[in-house]
């Protein structure tokens, strides 16, 4: 992985009591029974009693969607910012720039937007939860959320205020709902002062809300 | 819900719980095999209406919307189904103790 | 010059992939993205056809008139072409 966790100044996918996709972890296992649970064991055993999936395969996806990452995207938004050649390749097709840099990122349509000194990008999804989870791993919960989904399209600059975000009138706003088949990765404005950085330094500034456009990346 | 008037973006979250990534497996796995279709789960997701949205969690509703996808493509019958659910739980109270090895 | 388009106000029961709060307001298409089957056929199961697809931006005036934050704002969503009608740009 080219995100180097040395520098724990930096190390921000791994705060203390939080797993590597940045959500705290909860008791999984012991909990009384739900219905839904019930309907989820259910379901898999009847799909593998009857030949459609096997326990190894579902594991396997398990593992495949663990290993992704907010580190995927920031290396990429990190090659970006050090190779001109190769951003130029991101925002013509960011799939096929994601799977240069070897991540596997299945059939994802990606599109790369990118922040400007006077252009900020916010990406939501009204309809359901869309999300570059192929690069990015899963969606935060507050991305799912009623109010997310609902504010973001109407009141954007609001909801960046919420996220600690508050932009000047003179900086246009262009929010993203991927509605259809698209999916969405913000390239942040690289931030000022990493001129002697390095790449794997760079990445470690890249914050998963950065890429969701809900953030900027970390000054150094 | 785009444009819906809404309260304050909640900021907390959550580590995903392992039967929420067996949906998640689910659900990805069965769409690569050809059973649904992602637009068929947003349909049936669509069609449980508001009041779910607002009584079960994220992946509560994607295992309804997996189900019924699964229900429609014939990959089991409602009587498999809730034989098995009722056979589950008899097995323990806990999901750990639900599962068919223990 | 950019294309103008219009989202069709049409409000069919059922699962509809444009969303509801661009029905009926014009935007101009900043990319055309390609064909995908369309997600309205998928839906339900049946055979799907291929169905261009757009990026269509709309200001944030357009949609949201006064209640826009900053009108010049932009939101960008993808809307398969059975759902825009071309906008004659001499039209008042």
């Amino acid at each position: 992985m080219p995100h180097d966790h040395h520098d724990h100044d930096h190390d921000h996918f791994h705060h203390d009591g939080m797993s590597p996709s940045g959500h705290p972890y909860r008791g999984d296992n012991d909990g009384p029974l739900s219905y839904w649970q019930r309907m989820e064991i259910a379901v898999r055993e009847l799909m593998v009693e009857k030949g459609h999936l096997t326990p190894a395969e579902i594991a396997a996806q398990i593992e495949a969607m663990d290993a992704r990452s907010p580190a995927n995207g920031a290396a990429v938004v990190a090659r970006a910012w050090v190779d001109p050649d190769f951003k130029a390749r991101l925002l013509a097709d960011a799939s096929e720039a994601s799977r240069e840099m070897g991540f596997d990122i299945g059939p994802l349509n990606l599109i790369a937007v990118e922040n400007t000194a006077n252009t900020h990008n916010l990406i939501v999804c009204t309809l359901c939860s869309c999300y570059p989870r192929n690069l990015l791993g899963l969606p935060p919960d507050w991305y799912k959320t009623r109010a997310y989904r609902s504010r973001a399209v109407r009141e954007p600059r609001s909801v960046l205020r919420e996220f600690g975000l508050d932009l000047p009138d003179d900086v246009t706003v262009r929010v993203h709902d991927s509605t259809a088949d698209m999916r969405y990765i913000v390239l942040p404005a690289r931030p000022e002062g990493t001129e002697g950085m390095d790449e794997a330094q760079l990445a470690a500034l890249v914050t998963r809300d950065s890429m969701i456009g809900t953030g900027v990346p970390h000054k150094p | 819900m785009g444009g819906q008037a809404a309260g304050l973006v909640p900021m907390e979250g959550h580590d995903f719980a392992l039967w929420e990534k067996r949906v998640d497996a689910l659900m990805v796995l069965c769409g690569q095999k050809g059973l649904f279709t992602v637009d068929g789960l947003r349909r049936a997701l669509e069609d449980m209406g508001e009041e779910a949205f607002e009584k079960m969690s994220y992946y509560e509703r994607w295992i309804a919307a997996v189900n019924q996808n699964l229900l429609e493509a014939g990959a089991y019958s409602l009587e498999e189904l809730a034989a098995r659910m009722d056979e589950v739980a008899r097995r323990g109270e806990s999901y750990g103790e639900a599962q068919a090895d223990g | 010059m950019a294309e103008r388009v219009r989202v069709k106000a049409l409000t069919p029961p059922g699962h509809v992939r444009a969303p509801w709060y661009l029905r009926g307001k014009l935007g101009v298409i900043e990319r055309p993205l390609g064909a995908f089957a369309n997600p309205e056929q998928l839906a339900y199961g049946v055979p799907a056809e291929e169905k261009p697809l757009y990026r269509v931006r709309f200001t944030m005036a357009e949609i949201w008139g006064d209640a826009a934050e900053v009108p010049a704002d932009t939101l960008d969503a993808e809307i398969y072409g059975h759902w825009l009608e071309r906008v004659d740009s001499h039209a008042p």
